[in-house]
């Protein structure tokens, strides 16, 4: 018997263990942000003239980007390509990606030394400047990716905004806005469907692109010209392997049973992704003859390999598996590994494989960057929570009703 | 059915037309190449690192400079220093091959490339090469995201990391404001005792450097350091011995921002690829749309 799904807000409790210690995290990610902004880059970071971008670029913005790519991913699958079975995974991937650019665009101005001064990039962008394009992308990216959550704020307070006291003669115009958004985004919402994906296309190969103009200062194992392409590549076939770790540690969480039959579906497609993305990796490797490197034992080789044994090549074989698909403890495992992969490239990209010509000491992330770092995430996390209580975004199984009542996302051409 | 098709047109349409006349709004950097651009022709034969120019420097730019006396102090050249903010020229000091000569030193600083990674990669185009030659910042545009700092080949610009507020990209800036805009000469230059330093037109220091190797093959290797490095650069230097060995970096002849600006271009060519996959992707949507009907 087919079932059927409706997301709704869930009604959960938030105080939990995890949450305390996410909340012990931020914490202390927001003493070293006070600190920060305070006394400036140098009181928290290791950065140096020597190693100018940290840990915050490659792993708050480079990885963060990508592994935000199950937004653009999941919307393409389902909306572009007409896949209706996989419906129920779109609104957690939208508003994970949509938290995911959040904090990437936060980290940027954590990261800036006139973080004030922002809002000259789109008026006096540098159009030769790759990350002005990368900039530009992440910017109307972010804005698309609100617009497409739009329609869920809109199911959740139609008929429902209810405001107290003074602010009561706002009820009626906040209504009828949200009545307005709502027709208005039914008719156009494929554009924005469309406009986000291609703005992902755009900014993930040129986030690849940025460390071209570095030239040698990046070791020839990641240094190629057709960078771009392989963030692009990696960014798609790390796109649902997030969708279903997110998936898995949210029912787990939450309490719900795992859509383990949409996730099995959905984990087949990431194998031969996974498999395009290693064949011009290895392809652009043997073309430019840099397996030579791999002759010696250095830092950069070892997590050369380290990216490609457990990141790509050891996940690629365990999605062509049917026991790991079938397992939820090995589908995770494996969506982990291909996301600790695309994450370990980005690092290795932006610092392991970066030696300027005049290094002294090697750059490591301090404590104050990770604390930050993982304070982000953190708050990320009890967003998370916080916004599936409050919003319909997870499906759950309806008992006892009919068909008619299959469930359909808003602001698609019905 | 077929409204819905016609204001799906009509919406991809407006959609890109706008997308092109914004992006075209947008202005590039100034990076004018004149002929008579200047340049510096530094000797390091001639080098006797007294670091009169460290200090000159420092009181032309207005960062503590102390007293000149300790400038004859040799003890610094036991490490390698790198220009920063607090110094924006250092000089170095090498072990020499020529066996009459002790030691060989090199004064380093912006090179003043002709096509700067700098002025390619800087977000808001706070860098800029002028018509006579000087590579400058511009702090009223700078957001500090020092990616400058990335893509510069001779690991030059430097940020004030200790600053929280307008913290600065520190480099050379060839007395741009105060001395060369106004046909004056460099500070560095004009304290250098021993003309290690000349300043010129580029194309004729060129010649000039060329004509000293000419008379002088055994003093000097083949080679003027900046012809061709990195696209050319407005600061070139002579030397004894391999440049390599003079703390120099290995860059190559071409410029940096040749392996990013192809790309940037091919992809915002009048916004073909983007507006192409936006229209590609909206037929795979479409036909979708179509045979999802027909199944109902």
């Amino acid at each position: 018997m087919e079932k059927y799904f409706k997301p709704q807000p869930l009604k959960r409790t938030f105080l939990s263990k995890g949450v305390i210690v996410l909340l012990i995290l931020t914490a202390n990610g927001i003493v070293w942000s006070i600190l920060r902004f305070g006394f400036g880059l140098g009181a928290v970071t290791n950065l140096s003239n020597q190693f100018p971008l940290g840990m915050w670029i490659a792993l708050d913005v480079a990885a963060g980007v990508a592994l935000a790519a199950g937004g653009f991913t999941t919307s393409a699958l389902v909306h572009i390509f007409y896949r209706e079975d996989f419906h129920v995974l779109v609104r957690p991937a939208i508003m994970t990606a949509m938290l995911g650019y959040t904090f990437v665009g936060l980290s940027v101005v954590f990261d800036i030394g006139r973080y004030y001064n922002v809002w000259h990039v789109p008026i006096m962008g540098n159009s030769n400047s790759v990350l002005f394009e990368v900039g530009m992308c992440v910017m109307a990216y972010l804005a698309t990716l609100y617009i497409e959550f739009f329609p869920i704020v809109n199911e959740r307070f139609i008929g429902r905004v209810h405001l107290q006291g003074v602010l009561r003669f706002l009820n009626k115009p906040i209504d009828s806005f949200l009545r307005f958004a709502d027709s208005f985004l039914g008719k156009t919402m494929f554009i924005f469907i469309l406009l986000g994906v291609v703005l992902s296309c755009l900014h993930q190969s040129s986030l690849g692109t940025l460390m071209l103009i570095a030239g040698k200062k990046v070791h020839p194992l990641w240094q190629t010209p057709i960078s771009p392409l392989l963030f692009l590549l990696s960014a798609f076939a790390v796109g649902f392997p997030m969708v279903i770790m997110e998936s898995l540690t949210a029912s787990r969480s939450l309490g719900l049973k795992p859509e383990m039959d949409v996730l099995r579906k959905l984990a087949r497609f990431i194998g031969p992704l996974l498999g395009i993305y290693l064949a011009f990796k290895l392809g652009d490797m043997v073309i430019r003859g840099t397996y030579v490197y791999l002759n010696e034992i250095n830092l950069q080789t070892v997590m050369w390999v380290i990216e490609i044994l457990f990141g790509v090549i050891i996940p690629l074989r365990m999605f062509f598996e049917d026991k790991v698909l079938r397992s939820r403890t090995l589908l995770y495992t494996a969506s982990l590994l291909v996301i600790f992969g695309v994450a370990l490239n980005r690092f290795n990209v932006f610092i392991i494989g970066y030696t300027p010509p005049y290094m002294v000491q090697r750059y490591w992330p301090s404590i104050g960057e990770i604390s930050v770092t993982l304070g982000f995430i953190a708050i990320e996390i009890l967003l998370y929570r916080a916004l599936v209580m409050i919003f319909p975004v997870i499906a759950v199984p309806l008992k006892g009703v009919s068909a008619k009542a299959k469930y359909a996302i808003r602001g698609v051409i019905q | 059915m077929s409204q819905s098709r016609r204001s799906f047109l009509k919406a991809m349409g407006t959609i890109s037309l706008t997308a092109v006349s914004a992006k075209e709004s947008k202005a590039t950097p100034k990076n004018i190449l004149s002929d008579d651009r200047l340049g510096v022709l530094v000797d390091t034969t001639v080098c006797i690192g007294c670091r009169q120019c460290e200090y000159a420097c420092k009181v032309e730019h207005g960062l503590p400079a102390g007293d000149i006396d300790d400038y004859s102090d040799r003890s610094v050249f036991e490490t390698r220093r790198r220009p920063d903010h607090t110094a924006l020229t250092v000089v170095n000091e090498y072990p020499a091959e020529d066996p009459r000569q002790k030691s060989v030193t090199v004064k380093v600083q912006c090179m003043h490339c002709d096509h700067p990674a700098c002025v390619s990669a800087c977000i808001v185009g706070a860098f800029t090469k002028e018509e006579n030659g000087a590579v400058i910042w511009d702090g009223g545009r700078c957001i500090g995201c020092r990616y400058c700092m990335v893509a510069c080949p001779f690991q030059v610009p430097a940020f004030e990391f200790n600053k929280a507020i307008q913290p600065r990209i520190m480099k050379c800036d060839f007395c741009y404001e105060t001395r060369t805009s106004k046909g004056l000469t460099a500070a560095c230059v004009e304290a250098c005792p021993t003309e290690a330093l000349t300043l010129g037109k580029r194309y004729e220091l060129i010649q000039v450097a060329h004509e000293r190797i000419r008379e002088n093959p055994q003093r000097y290797i083949d080679h003027v350091f900046g012809e061709h490095e990195a696209g050319g650069t407005s600061w070139l230097y002579l030397g004894g011995q391999e440049f390599l060995k003079l703390g120099f970096p290995d860059v190559g002849t071409k410029p940096a921002p040749s392996a990013t600006e192809p790309i940037q271009h091919a992809i915002f060519k009048f916004f073909v690829p983007p507006v192409a996959l936006y229209a590609l992707l909206g037929g795979i949507m479409w036909l979708g749309k179509q045979s999802s009907e027909e199944e109902e």
